[in-house]
This record gives C-alpha cells, structure tokens and sequence, in this order.
C-alpha cells in the first residue's frame, strides 16, 4: 500500500469538457492595435460618434498605463501585438429570427448545453450569447420589453439607448480605471446590457454566455445592468472556450448600477479553457466588475465560480454609497493544475449604515495557486458600518499554494469588521470515512468540496447551482490518484 | 465470514501487528480487549483498508474473498462496516445526503436499482427510531459539531441504515453515557440477526453485559494472546492485564 499522502499527490488531468472548436465563418481582423483598428470596430458595428470617441480616449490613455503586476500570478508577457481585436461570425448580419443564425452556431450552443430555441421559454431564462466578441442571439426580448425591461446586445444598445449609454458608461468603471479597463473601453467589441426600469422585478433570469472561438482572438465584452429604483433582476453569467495550445486574452469590464431600493444578483460560472495540465494554453482573464448602490437601500450581490482560465485577475467590487446598501460577495475560485487565480473584492464603504458580506472558498489542486485579495474600505462618515468576512482555504496535496491578502481600511471609528481566515487540507480522513462507507474516492472529493462550497452553491439560481457542482466535480476529476 | 491468517501489519517501520489470526463467522459477536497501544484500531483500520498500514504478511478473506485485493470503498461495498473510535466531521454535508450517496453507490455496486426517495425516507425512520437518534441530528452536517457521544451514536445509526453484514465497532461505548450505553447496545442488539456479525472493540465490560458476545479476545503486543467467553472480560475486569502480559512474556521467552 502507498505512502500517507500519496492519495492526494497525483494529479491526472480531467479532462476539459468544452474544448471542441466550431467551423463557423467568422470575420476576423488581423493582429495588431492602433487607432485604425479601434477605429475599424467602431465603423463595423455602425456606431454613433460618441462612442468612437469614447474608445480613441480610453485607447489613447491605455498607451499611457503599464501592465499592472502586483498580482500573486506569474505569466510571459502578453504581445498585445499579437492578438486580433475583433472576430465576429460571417455570415448574420441584422438576426431577426432562429433561422438565420449559422446551424454550426446553434449546435455550439447546443453543446454547451444552451438551447436558444423555444424550450427555454419553459424554463425561464432569457440568454444573450456571445460568440467570440459578437452578440448572436437575445431570446425573449419581446416579453421583457412589454415590462419595459431592456435586455439586449451591447452594440443595439449603443444605437438604440444612446441616452441610457452615455449616462452610465464608464460611470462604474472608468476607462482610467486599470489597464485592462482601458484596453476594454478601446477596443470592446460587444456584450449585453440591460435595464430594469423602476418598480419593476424581472420575472426570468437574464444570462448571458460568452464563448470565444477564434484562434488568436481576444474577446473584450462589455456589460451594463441598471437597475433603477426599486427594481429587481438576477442575472447569470456562463464563459467557456475551446482547447487552444496558445494562450488567448480575454478582458472584460462589467458596470453594474443598482439605484435606491433596487437590487441586482450576478452570478458567474466562469469556465474558460484551463491550458493543459502541464500549463500550455488556457485563457488569460483580466476582467473588472464593479457595482454601485447609487441610492438607498440598494442591493448588489456578487456570486462567482471560478474553475477555468490559466490566469484569473478578477475583483467583483461594490461601492457602498446609499444609505443602508448592501454589498454581498460570495466565491468559490478552484484551481487545479498549472492554473493561477488572484481574486477576491472590494467593499468601499462611503454611506452609513452599509453592510457587506464576503465569503470566499478557494480550493488548489495540482500545482496551482490560489489568492484571495480582498479591501474593505469604511470611508470618513460612513458611521455604522459593517462587515463579515470569511475566507476559507482548501488545499488537496502538497505541490499548491493558497494565500490570503486581506486588506483593512477603516476611517470611522463606528464601523465593525470582523474576518475569519481558515485554511484545511483536504482530510485524508475525511476521504477515508467516505470511502468506509462505500464511496470511492473520486466522489468523496466530490461530496467534500461540494460541502465545503455549500454556503457560496446555496445563493446560486437553482439550475447554476446543480451545473455549478458538476463543474466543480469535474474541475477537480482526477486530482486524487 | 472473516478470516484473518497470520495478518503482520507495519506503519511507518514499525510492527504492530505481528501475527493476528482472527475467525469471525456468521451470527457471532466477538468482543477484542487489550491494552492501550496494543493494535485494536489498527486491526480495525486494516480490515477496512486504511492506506497508512503496510501489510507485511498474512491475509484477510470475507466471505471467500481476499480483502487485501480491494479498495476500502469495495470492502465496504462488500459489505463491511467500521464505526470509529474518532469519527471525523464533514462540514456542509447533510448525514441524510451522505447516506443516500453511500446507499445507491452500495446498490450500484452490487447491481441493485436506485433506491426510490420515498423508501430511502421511510428506511430513514425506522432507523432513526431504532437508534434513538434525534432527527435534527441526522440533517445536520455529518458529525459536525457533535458532542462526542452524539458522534458515537451517528455511527451506529450509519450502520443500522447501511445494513452491513459484518459490523466492527472501535470504543464505540466511549464517550457514552450510562443512557446512551444502553440505546446504541439495544439498538446493536435489534441488528443483529443469524446472518451477520459483529466485532466489537471496547476497554469495559460493562459493555458486554448489554451486547453478549460469543467470544473474548484479548490483543496483546499484536497478536491475540488469549481468547475465551464473557467470563474472561470479567476476569479482565477485576485482574487488569498485568497477568496477562506476565503470561506472555513468560510464553515469549
Ligand atoms: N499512523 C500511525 N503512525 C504511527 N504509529 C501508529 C499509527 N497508527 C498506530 N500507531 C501505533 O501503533 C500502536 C497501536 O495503536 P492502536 O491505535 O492500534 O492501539 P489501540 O489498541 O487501538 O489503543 P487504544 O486502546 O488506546 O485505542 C500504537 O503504538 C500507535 O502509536
Ligand atoms: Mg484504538
């Protein structure tokens, strides 16, 4: 019989589910960035000259920025030369039903187990899919909009909601944010967006899937949710991509505003393309989500399960500044492998008696390593405000890393923070009981986990919920010999 | 049913079990004493497959089949059971979740349709009753938490629901109180039936008074240096091991 910890230490690879390329025609730009090519997208997707000059701005300052690498994450320098900036499917142009969208296409999303088709109606979820950078398909935009609920592509927004765009784009997150922020605001080339108007509670969850496919590409999508007052939507957010031997970059900016009494839930299963396990390929993401309880009592919570990319950069942050807001962020980051995860939240206390919670479950498998990197910030005058953190390690074998970087910033002496810190290794005691009782080992790590996540799993919409274990199941198949 | 033959088992370069014979048939119930340190929990520990022993010699067959070959999920598929002397918590699984995975990987195993929720439920009572076990206890996370004898009797209510044909328990009646004692004794008593046996592991004899063995056995310095009937647990009880150990150093020489 082997040695004690020798369960734990073999990592075979489990393998990527969503890996396969699709053969669809799609129009692709030629590497290289310039304004030409800031210019060309702008002039491909029709826009309106506000927002060219929005992204010559933000590509003009992005020039000024260096890549920021204070980050726990060690990877080559990115060419930003090397990659194209905009690859959209050939053939639709203007969709105005099923039957024109590319068949190849549909079968991707089939095998993502999206259904665009009408069988979605049954279970209540309206799907925006991006495909590499271009919105494919928005369902049930008819039975929102009679609530006066806008959920659509980035781009028909730009031309239909000019208004809408130019009040609160970039008003989360501005293009002078960070590096990747600016690289976004220049070059994004689609995403979705999406108004609740006042009063109004979503009746379906809103989702959004994001797929690249093109070899070489980035993909930059951008969103936008509103929720004015008192208004209510949950909205889900799927990513996968194909196995690719090259790294791809993928640098999204997500803008949430939640106005008084409004409340928006967002929820992520992120699950780009890890690289192998030896660390070839996988996708590099950089993305920035940022939410603002603009008015009283508004809500934001935050709900992320993070398996995939090679590289994960990613802080979904809330801007306390109502009154009595509320600010949630509750993750589940597992990485396995080569890969690399530097995640976490910022919670930025600016009204009184503001509340935030952050649960974080990071879970490091292989040769990976996980980071938790978190700031809450109680400003001058934010009097009562408060703060729960817990965030909890878990590490399986002896070859991965996990690491926590709380940060504290507090300027009123009426706040109360408090934060818990755990870190476990994955008992082989545990693994022993469960496989006493007839479970084998594979499932045990499985129930282990999955129990170990149950209070992030637990916020997640149902149907995520039951994909988000399987994911996990499977993100870690193997990782125990 | 069980047959242990000149088991020799190692950890870490060091022999503990240095020539066990146990045989175990259907029907019976074997009580193992001895000394602190003296091997029992690794006797246990290696019956059901634990990965830090070292096998050095000897076999394990249950019924006809050699244990050594196979995983502990396959041991315990086969259906071997062991409640722990230190049961371990599994944080945020339900005991009800974790019962009905081992259920239907049991059945899987042993090419049985799932079992129906309904059933599963009404399996669930009836053991629950059988245990005395409460039943906020039984929806909580899998012994966390638990008070050391709630642990203890969350064992017994896994292996009434688990249906084991061969059931060794580790020091389940430390920890007891005098009550709790008497429910997991009774509840062990109404499991037992002419098909299946039971090993049981205790320091106390008292023990034995509510769960009658067939035989004693007292593990010494990794082997058994002396089986017998209830009377030697009484014997035990009243002399300590001292004679014990006198003997066999005598037989040693
Ligand atoms: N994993 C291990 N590593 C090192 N030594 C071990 C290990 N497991 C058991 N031992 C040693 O083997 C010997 C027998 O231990 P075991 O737990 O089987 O005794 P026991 O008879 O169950 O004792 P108790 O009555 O105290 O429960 C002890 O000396 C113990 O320290
Ligand atoms: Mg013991």
């Amino acid at each position: 019989m082997s040695g004690s910890n020798e369960i734990l230490e073999e990592f075979v690879q489990g393998e990527y589910k969503y890996g396969f390329t699709s053969d669809i025609e799609s129009d692709t730009l030629p590497p290289g960035l310039n304004e030409d090519v800031v210019r060309f997208i702008s002039t491909k997707k029709g826009e309106p000259e506000f927002m060219l000059e929005y992204r010559l701005k933000a590509f003009r300052h992005w020039l000024t920025m260096k890549e920021p690498h204070w980050a726990h994450l060690h990877y080559p320098l990115i060419n930003y030369q090397n990659i194209s900036y905009y690859s959209a499917p050939k053939k639709p142009k203007e969709i105005k039903s099923l039957d024109e969208v590319d068949p190849e296409l549909l079968r991707t999303f089939e095998k993502l187990g999206i259904s665009l088709l009408e069988q979605k109606r049954l279970s209540g979820v309206a799907v925006d899919a991006v495909i590499d950078s271009v919105s494919v398909k928005t369902t049930f935009k008819e039975s929102l909009s009679k609530l006066g609920i806008i959920f659509c592509s980035f781009s028909e927004a730009v031309k239909e909601h000019p208004e809408l765009i130019k009040k609160y784009m970039g008003s989360v997150v501005p293009y002078t944010d960070n590096y990747f922020a600016a690289l976004n605001a220049a070059v994004f080339s689609d995403g979705s967006f999406c108004y609740i108007p006042k009063g109004v509670r979503c009746p379906m969850e809103l989702s959004t899937y994001f797929r690249i496919n093109s070899a070489g590409t980035g993909q930059f999508e951008r969103t936008l949710i509103i929720a004015d007052e008192g208004a209510y939507v949950s909205y889900l957010e799927g990513c996968t991509a194909p196995m690719r031997d090259e790294n791809q970059l993928h640098a999204a900016v997500v803008e949430i505003v939640s106005h008084a009494d409004a409340e928006v839930k967002y929820s992520t299963v992120q699950n780009w393309y890890p690289g192998d396990k030896d660390g070839k390929g996988g996708i590099y993401n950089f993305v920035t989500k940022r939410g603002i309880c603009l008015g009283n009592n508004a809500k934001i919570s935050w709900t992320q399960v993070e398996t995939g990319s090679a590289i994960t950069w990613k802080y979904p942050s809330v801007i306390l500044k109502g009154d009595n807001s509320v600010g949630e962020f509750y993750s589940i980051a597992v990485t396995n492998h080569m890969q690399q995860a530097d995640t976490g939240t910022k919670m930025t206390h600016l009204g009184r008696n503001t509340k935030s919670t952050i649960v974080s479950k990071g879970i490091a498998a292989g040769k990976s390593n996980n980071s938790y990197r978190g700031l809450v910030k109680v400003n001058r005058g934010a009097s009562n405000a408060r703060n729960f953190s817990q965030c909890d390690s878990l590490l399986m074998g002896n070859n991965c890393g996990a690491h926590t970087f709380p940060y504290i910033e507090i300027n009123d002496n009426s706040a109360q923070v408090e934060h818990e810190a755990t870190t476990s290794k994955i008992g082989e005691d545990q693994i022993f009981y469960c496989n006493q009782r007839g479970i084998d080992t594979e499932k045990a790590i499985g129930l282990i986990v999955n129990g170990y996540c149950r209070e992030v799993l637990n916020k997640l919409p149902m149907e995520f919920a039951v994909e988000a274990q399987k994911l996990l199941a499977v993100s870690l198949e193997g990782s125990v010999g | 049913m069980l047959e242990i033959k000149d088991l020799k088992v190692s950890v870490e370069g060091k022999q503990i079990l240095k020539g066990l014979n146990l045989t175990v048939k259907k029907g019976e119930v074997h009580a193992i004493m001895g000394p602190n340190g003296s091997g029992k929990s690794t006797l246990a520990s290696v019956i059901a497959g634990k990965e830090d022993y070292t096998v050095d010699g000897g076999s394990i067959t249950f019924n006809g089949k050699d244990m050594l070959e196979l995983s502990p999920d396959e041991r315990a598929k086969e259906g071997m059971f062991l409640a722990f002397q230190y049961p371990v918590e599994i944080p945020g699984v339900s005991t009800i979740n974790f019962l009905k995975t081992a259920i239907s990987e049991i059945r899987q195993y042993r090419g049985l349709p799932p079992m129906e929720a309904k059933d599963f439920l009404k399996v669930l009572k009836e053991k629950q009753k059988v245990v005395e076990i409460e039943a906020n206890l039984t929806g909580r996370s899998v012994n966390e938490g638990f008070s050391g004898g709630e642990k203890k009797r969350n064992e017994i209510f896994q292996m009434a629901m688990l249906e084991p044909s061969l059931a060794i328990l580790d020091e389940t009646d430390s920890g007891l109180d005098i009550d709790a004692l008497r429910i997991v004794a009774t509840g062990v008593n109404k499991l037992r039936t002419k098909e299946n046996a039971f090993v049981v592991i205790t320091h106390y004899q008292r023990l034995l008074e509510y769960i009658v063995p067939d035989f004693v056995h007292v593990l010494y310095q990794g082997r058994i240096v002396k089986s017998g009937t209830r009377e030697l647990a009484l014997e035990l009880e009243g002399k300590g091991y001292d004679w014990i150990k006198k003997e066999f150093s005598e037989l040693a020489v």
